[in-house]
């Protein structure tokens, strides 16, 4: 009944406009030289496509309405024209040659990295994006907003960029030309901002390149776009394009936070401030396979709910999360989070759960496991 | 059971066994045809469920029904279901029933391997379908199963997977073999190639696609098998392989079965739209070499379904422009059928409303394929929904559309009665307006930037998705009308002439209205060939 109800309002609301959509129809202008390029391409051939269609569904609606038996027409007997069969062989060819050439450049263009001013590298993880600025040594994680996830199974009231925010967004300078190397740490994902024209496969063991001269500022979004397990349907991106002094001063922003964290691991940690820590970051990074319970899934992903290793020895545990472990979907987390998160997820995966081990693990011991 | 081909020394004496063993022990290329044909119907339900399983997640943003998990489940599945469960084997049926009636043959040139090469089906399908109920799920990586998330990532229960895949692999292999050397030996003496109707020579064109791309899946799944459980690194770079290579391996497959898929499809509408025409097919002969282009061309594209992944630009030009290629003998083929139309007398009775509906949704599917094909543009296009509606409308409206045409069409020469005319209308404009419905709006969506195989998406595509998914409830319903029509013509349906359509030609309407168990046991006559030639 409830379905019932909600068809009826979904009629309504297609019908009334809903307050959220931006309609979207078609493919996107975008704010890059490849972006409009790639749409006007779009659109010259959508265009041939609909004059062709005119003309052919054109031909064929008359014949329908007019070569009708019931018009009492008799049927002609010809079946046989080598004429028209040539002119729509080498009519075709001339239009498909007329295609290739604009999207011939367009192509080279698209895939000439060689100009670039500056270089991001991106790591797709399951299911999150590690952004790396190697000249400026800055380097984060990008995982889908906790406001969203919360969103996902008891929804009323989800809000415009519903699945397509994150906590940290990848910061880039305007009218900068950046070549973008592309990776992944375990499975096939691919990196898709549609505003950029850029939709590249993060291959693991291989390195893609792509690049992006941003016109606009303003905050551009994009997904997943390789289907690489589970929460594929939740890794968005989400790109923050500032002037070039706003980036400047966001760099050096973010290698004092960098600073701050190293100061972090040194210090000794309470224990109510791991476990709050280390919850989080279970949240995080974790509980997409693991659980929020800690329960897994059975046959993919192993529970750690009185598992061997998080009830276990303390050294295998640092060990496996550190390094992760070999064909398995289990990632090394060693250059995506600090000593203090791992100590303090550590410590709360051997606390939550009913697991009551009751360890405290300290950074310092992270950095002596590294 | 006297007919005129067969009078002298009949074999007629021994018609079909009883009961269940019949179907069991069958070599009749009837009863096989049967045999696949209601496999592949039972697999277009189940298939059909998981459809609505996703259309019902996706009904509303958010998660209601199903976990992300099982949604792979449902998607991959599908894919596979549809794929080799329900297009290829419904192909296999009708060309078992109609090539030999067709080209004036006995049966097929391989009775025996016929039998084997289906019952090995419902054990593939069987395995595949098992792994529901195995620890860690059934497959979740996509139809397509790219490396490393079928390999290192994925459950134990792929290897049952792999192990379906070989068997249906086996299956289309030796129902590849069968037809060949039907065609080539069984034929009729009198019947030269370019007498044969247009199904046959696209399904031996289809054979060929077949034995070439089969047994480069089987390579693809066995090394994913050792990559799996012994140790090999193909498709893994940490020992020096490479997951692309994966693509470029399943693709090489891949793409000759898509072709695999709509070059019979091709043959079917050929018969129907003269037939309601009344007139004969528009350039016979270009059609057969438009036929064979397409098959030629279909194994040097593959890379085309490769565009985002990293390739170097020459061969990305290369793909492309080959792709491109292939708009020129599909283009060739619709401008054949409507010159076909063109002055012809026609009617409208079910096959011909499939028919036409067909022509119209088959060309929508391939200006979107002519779209993708272009390679920068593809950049937007790739892995989104304006692709699951490029190949839902190949597929479905193509593919399918054909085989349901093709049931309307031959019923009455495989049952000797009439299907109800008017229901089969209602259930055409039911199915054709509801799969507009159901797939029209994910081109928008694609294009808006919905990528594909989503559990769940923001809200500025939820409205198409609600359309989408409500045309997709009323299309699943059709085929509830459709069994109906289907079992009410053989149980309750007017007795059928032998030719029961005015401008129908081919040796099968010379046979009896229902057409006997053993047809043609003596040749047709050069006369009657000629008479009944499509390429006349």
């Amino acid at each position: 009944m409830s379905r019932l109800t909600s068809l009826l309002g979904g009629l309504v609301v297609i019908v009334s406009a809903n307050v959220f959509a931006e309609y979207g129809f078609n493919m996107t202008q975008g704010v890059t030289s490849i972006s409009r390029d790639i749409y006007g391409l779009h659109m010259t051939v959508f265009w041939i496509c609909v004059a062709i269609s005119i003309i052919v569904f054109g031909v064929m609606i008359y014949s329908l309405v007019v070569h009708r038996k019931s018009q009492g027409v008799v049927a002609a007997n010809f079946h046989e024209s080598t004429k028209a069969e040539l002119l729509w062989t080498v009519v075709p060819i001339i239009i498909l040659v007329s295609m290739a050439i604009p999207a011939s450049t367009v192509l080279i263009d698209l895939e000439d990295t060689s100009k670039a001013e500056m270089t991001i590298k991106i790591t797709g993880h399951q299911w999150k994006w590690q952004y790396d600025y190697p000249k400026e040594g800055i380097s984060f994680i990008s995982n889908l907003k906790q406001d969203s996830k919360d969103l996902i199974y008891s929804g009323n009231n989800r809000h415009k960029n519903y699945l397509l925010e994150v906590d940290n967004n990848l910061v880039l300078p305007v009218d900068t030309s950046i070549r973008l190397l592309i990776t992944s740490n375990d499975v096939i994902h691919n990196w898709w901002v549609p505003d950029f024209g850029v939709k590249q496969d993060a291959n693991p063991g291989f390195i893609n390149d792509a690049w992006v001269q941003i016109d606009e500022i303003g905050t551009y979004r994009g997904q997943c776009a390789e289907l690489c397990g589970k929460d594929h349907g939740f890794m968005p991106i989400v790109v923050d394009v500032v002037s070039k002094a706003d980036y400047a001063k966001w760099v050096l922003k973010q290698q004092t936070a960098k600073a701050a964290t190293l100061a972090k691991s040194s210090k000794t940690w309470r224990e109510e401030e791991l476990i709050s820590l280390g919850q989080k970051v279970y949240n995080t990074n974790c509980s997409s396979c693991h659980g929020i319970t800690g329960k897994g899934i059975s046959g993919v992903f192993p529970a750690l709910k009185g598992s061997p290793i998080a009830t276990g020895d303390i050294k295998k545990h640092i060990s496996i999360v550190l390094h992760g472990k070999a064909g398995t979907a289990m990632a090394s987390y060693k250059n995506i989070l600090g000593d203090a998160d791992i100590a303090a997820v550590i410590t709360f995966e051997r606390t939550a759960f009913g697991n009551q081990m009751g360890d405290l693990i300290q950074p310092v011991q992270i950095k002596a496991a590294r | 059971m006297t007919t005129a081909t067969a009078t002298a020394h009949t074999d007629d004496h021994h018609g079909p066994e009883k009961g269940l063993m019949r179907w069991i022990k069958t070599t009749n290329h009837k009863d096989i045809g049967s045999l696949y044909l209601w496999f592949a119907f039972t697999m277009v339900l189940i298939g059909g469920a998981m459809a609505m399983v996703i259309r019902m997640e996706l009904f509303q943003p958010g998660m209601q029904l199903i976990d992300p998990q099982f949604f792979n489940q449902m998607t991959t599945m599908h894919g596979l279901i549809m794929v080799f469960g329900a297009i290829m084997p419904a192909f296999v049926g009708l060309g078992n029933w109609l090539i030999p009636m067709m080209i004036g043959a006995p049966d097929m040139a391989l009775p025996r391997m016929n039998n084997w090469s289906f019952w090995i089906l419902p054990f593939a399908g069987g395995i595949l379908l098992s792994t529901f109920f195995m620890e860690g799920g059934a497959p979740a990586f996509g139809w397509t199963f790219y490396a490393p998330l079928s390999t290192t990532f994925a459950p134990d229960s792929t290897d049952f997977f792999i192990f379906a895949v070989h068997l249906l692999g086996f299956s289309s292999i030796m129902g590849a073999i069968n037809i060949i050397a039907t065609v080539l030996n069984m034929r009729a003496p009198e019947m030269k190639l370019m007498d044969m109707p247009l199904f046959v020579w696209t399904w031996l064109i289809t054979s060929f696609l077949l034995i070439g791309a089969m047994p480069v899946l089987a390579g693809a799944v066995t090394m994913m098998l050792t990559d799996r459980n012994f140790g090999t690194t193909f498709f893994d770079a940490t020992g020096g392989g490479d997951p692309v290579l994966f693509q470029h391996i399943f693709w090489f497959f891949g793409h000759p079965e898509v072709y695999i898929m709509i070059l019979p499809a091709f043959g079917v509408i050929s018969h129907i739209v003269p037939t309601f025409a009344r007139k004969p097919l528009f350039g016979y002969s270009s059609m057969v070499y438009a036929a064979a282009s397409i098959a030629f061309l279909s194994y040097i594209v593959w890379a085309h379904h490769m565009f985002s992944t990293g390739m170097p630009v020459a061969g990305e030009l290369y793909f492309m422009y080959a792709t491109m290629l292939i708009a020129v003998p599909t283009g060739v083929k619709v401008f054949n059928w409507v010159s076909t139309m063109w002055r012809g007398s026609m009617t409208f009775e079910a096959p011909m409303l499939w028919a036409i509906s067909f022509v119209f949704l088959f060309m929508i599917g391939g200006f979107s394929g002519l779209m993708v094909g272009i390679a920068p543009a593809d950049i937007q296009y790739h892995d989104t929904y304006f692709v699951v509606a490029h190949f839902h409308y190949v597929l479905v409206t193509g593919a399918l559309w054909s085989i349901i045409a093709a049931t309307f069409y031959w019923l009455p020469k495989w049952t000797g009665k009439m299907y109800n005319e008017t229901l089969a209308k209602v259930h055409f404009w039911w199915a054709v307006i509801s799969v507009n419905v159901l797939f029209f709006p994910q081109h928008f969506l694609g294009l808006a930037g919905m990528p594909r195989r989503i559990p769940d998406y923001s809200l500025q595509f939820a409205d198409f998705n609600m359309i989408s998914s409500i045309g997709g409830f009323a299309f699943g319903a059709s085929f509830i009308l459709f069994t109906y029509i289907v079992i009410d013509c053989i149980r309750n349906g007017k007795p059928a002439d032998a030719r029961p359509w005015e401008g129908a030609k081919g040796l099968e309407w010379t046979l009896e209205p229902k057409a006997q168990y053993h047809s043609f046991n003596t040749p047709p006559t050069r006369a009657l060939i000629e008479k009944e030639s499509q390429n006349s």
